[in-house]
């Protein structure tokens, strides 16, 4: 104890100071001149409040420790059914959470709709840049502008040659494919940190382009007036463009503006499962197995005789690729794009649910893309919040769980003595 | 001398200006890298931190009724590299100390989590509203030919020069003739070695830290009144360039990142000049890339070798 407080009392004094004058005092500015207020006895009260907590956390470090050895941790991988039942119901499983994706939004209000619909753009997003990030353990802190060369495709070519959504949908793919080529080929053989800090620049390259570039993408006014996806070729407004038919009139029901926004969600359904599925395979294939191989050790993979600049590559290319389809998707779904949705809090957000999910756990990463879009607006009153609480979250997850709150199981095999 | 000769010489004044507080950021990122071979990516944010607390102190103060301007500009130098060095500290402690030893990758995304967290939390303290505070310090000297085009030398622009020749001078005494700038020298040598030898290496690091944030305070609390304007997001920015600073240097080595400091400083002042400002910012990021493509150990920086 003795031996704990001289630690204890300089830890408190360093909480003292980083909150005193960042949290206890106020820059006020009033027209041209700027004042200090000083925060209210509440404020205070909660400093001194951290102070303490931090004090008595310090000097009872070493007993608190034995303690939580001494708890008996939980096990709860007995609360699971075998292996074989698991794989038999899996399919089952499946077919009824696809079943309850398509018939739910039938039930709920129109907001509830939308939501869901933004939900799953983040779920690809995180999907891809799980390729990427959890799979083949490369730190792209630059994918938004990946997601900015989907959505600028489309906005750009409906715009100027009034190209359809689903003609886009693959050309937004390839495009953004072949950025993720022509940057990754110099960069992939750069080492990690290098790597993570050359995307980010070019992240931001790409939105500082867009934002100047006037001529071509309206600078920071964006593209406005971007059209809805059809249905073969029916369209969800309540009047028909020339030489098109709408969907209430083609099967005589009544115009209905929700009918617009389930399709939009159907959609993006379709595209979520689609890229599940092609990740899933490709996970299995020898390519996959390199990413990962890759990511574990880089000299091994290289002395058994695989080329790690294609296999970075591959997953560089493919995990834009998936940006660019929800770019794709995220324009058409707003209907206006400019930079300010392309920022690098964006890129962090997605990195955010990559890492809280489990790096390379698909399920991870599709409940965390779920619960990071959810839960602040669940509770407005978190809004301010919701950055702050990213930020945390990625150092605590880091900290205590670094394989995230789902890891990636590996398929083994055991030989069970008899 | 012709009008675009006098001009291109007062962009050099100012890109050497800003160019030599990047270079104090530099060294927080250079020192962190060259020991423990990590990117401090919440770095920039501990420079915002200094910004914010010298603006604090300089308002408080001159509410207080200090009149004199040293003691109060001397006064908040104090208390920004206070405030910084325990964030720097803290930082350390809690988000990359237990983390050492594990893979590389683990590290720079707490560090990322750790800058978006300092940068909201700055915001919700104090607003996120630009902070404007009038021009303490103005005049300076000023030559060329009034009819052509009159270069200024600002005096906040030489107290930069010269606070900046003082802490870099500081760091370089510190760091080659005492014995803690010894220990430190041998930390990046070999960490292992050092710790076996008898030295405390955690608190070697914790100092770098400590260093590196003291200096990026400086760097605030000048910029900061250079610029008049604070705002919470100033920090990305500035540690981004920093951090093309400290590359462009060869990261790891203190000199280089003076030099690249100031190298990148002109850069941006020369192209500020010729082409629109905004794209200013896209030669720093394309510098970045071309010299890590090409010449990934920088202008002054060793190779290194990856061991098994």
């Amino acid at each position: 104890m003795q031996r704990a407080l001289f630690p204890a009392l300089f830890a408190a004094g360093v909480t003292f100071l980083l909150t005193c004058l960042v949290i206890g005092v106020k820059l006020e500015q009033d027209g041209p001149t700027l004042t200090v207020v000083g925060a209210d006895a509440e404020t205070w009260s909660w400093i001194a409040f951290a102070v303490v907590v931090v004090f008595l956390f310090q000097l009872f470090q070493q007993p608190l420790a034995r303690l939580r050895q001494r708890l008996p941790t939980a096990d709860v991988t007995g609360l699971l059914p075998d292996h074989r039942l698991r794989t038999r119901l899996r399919p089952w499983l499946i077919a009824l959470v696809v079943v309850g994706l398509l018939v739910w939004p039938f039930m709920v209000s129109r907001g509830a709709v939308d939501l869901a619909t933004l939900t799953l753009i983040y779920v690809m997003l995180g999907l891809g840049l799980n390729i990427v990030v959890g799979f083949a353990g490369l730190l792209d802190l630059g994918y938004v502008a990946f997601y900015a060369v989907g959505a600028y495709t489309y906005a750009l070519l409906s715009e100027y040659y009034g190209l359809s959504f689903w003609a886009c949908l693959p050309l937004a793919g390839l495009l953004a494919a072949t950025f993720g080529c022509i940057l990754g080929f110099p960069v992939l053989r750069l080492r990690g940190d290098y790597l993570a800090i050359v995307t980010l620049g070019f992240g931001e390259i790409i939105r500082i382009l867009l934002n100047n570039w006037t001529g071509l993408t309206g600078g920071p006014n964006g593209i406005g007036g971007i059209d809805k996806p059809s249905l073969f070729g029916l369209e969800f407004s309540r009047r028909a463009s020339e030489g098109a038919q709408t969907f209430h009139e083609f099967f005589g029901i009544s115009y209905n503006s929700s009918h617009k926004v389930i399709f939009l969600y159907l959609v993006a359904v379709l595209l979520v499962l689609i890229t599940v599925y092609i990740i899933n395979r490709i996970q299995r294939m020898p390519i996959g197995r390199a990413w990962e191989a890759l990511r574990e050790d880089e000299i091994a993979c290289r002395s058994l005789g695989l080329n790690p600049t294609v296999i970075k590559l591959s997953a560089f290319t493919l995990g834009a690729s998936f940006a660019g389809f929800a770019g794709c998707f995220f324009a058409a779904r707003q209907g206006f794009i400019s930079p300010e949705s392309f920022t690098f809090i964006e890129s962090a957000i997605i990195l955010a649910i990559v890492v809280l999910g489990g790096m390379g756990s698909q399920l991870g990463v599709i409940l965390a893309a779920i619960a990071m879009t959810i839960l602040p607006e669940l509770a407005r009153e978190f809004q301010e919040y919701r950055m702050l609480m990213f930020g945390g979250v990625m150092v605590l997850m880091m900290l205590w769980r670094p394989q995230g709150l789902l890891p990636m199981k590996r398929p083994h095999l055991e030989l069970k003595s008899s | 001398m012709s009008e675009t000769t006098l001009y291109v010489l007062q962009q050099l004044i100012n890109g050497l200006t800003i160019g030599s507080t990047y270079a104090l950021i530099a060294i927080g990122y250079t020192m962190v890298y060259g020991i423990i071979g990590m990117i401090n990516f919440a770095h920039g944010e501990v420079y915002m931190i200094g910004t914010y607390t010298a603006f604090i102190t300089i308002i408080g103060l001159l509410t207080l009724g200090v009149g004199s301007l040293p003691i109060v500009l001397l006064l908040a130098l104090i208390t920004a590299i206070i405030v910084s060095s325990s964030y720097g500290y803290a930082i350390e402690r809690v988000a990359y100390r237990p983390l050492r030893g594990g893979p590389r990758l683990i590290p720079l995304i707490t560090a990322i989590g750790m800058s978006i967290f300092l940068q909201n939390y700055i915001r919700l303290a104090q607003g996120s509203r630009d902070l404007a505070m009038p021009a303490l310090i103005s005049g300076g000297i000023e030559f060329g030919d009034p009819e052509v085009f009159e270069v200024t030398i600002s005096w906040m622009q030489l107290i930069i020069w010269g606070v900046t020749l003082i802490s870099m001078t500081a760091l370089a005494l510190f760091i080659s003739r005492s014995r803690l700038g010894r220990a430190c020298r041998a930390c990046a040598q070999d960490l292992k070695m050092t710790n076996l030898l008898g030295i405390d290496t955690n608190r070697i690091i914790a100092l770098t830290f400590v260093i590196g944030a003291a200096l990026a305070a400086v760097a605030g609390v000048l910029l900061g009144l250079y610029y008049g304007t604070i705002n919470p997001y100033i920090g990305f920015m500035a540690g981004l360039k920093a951090f093309t600073a400290a590359v462009l240097g060869g990261i790891g080595s203190i000199p280089g990142a003076m030099l690249g400091g100031l190298l990148l400083g002109v850069t941006e002042a020369l192209t500020a000049a010729f082409f629109p400002s905004e794209y200013k910012d896209v030669v720093a990021f394309s510098l970045l890339v071309l010299i890590l493509l090409f010449r990934p150990t920088g202008l002054l920086g060793k190779p290194e070798v990856e061991k098994v």
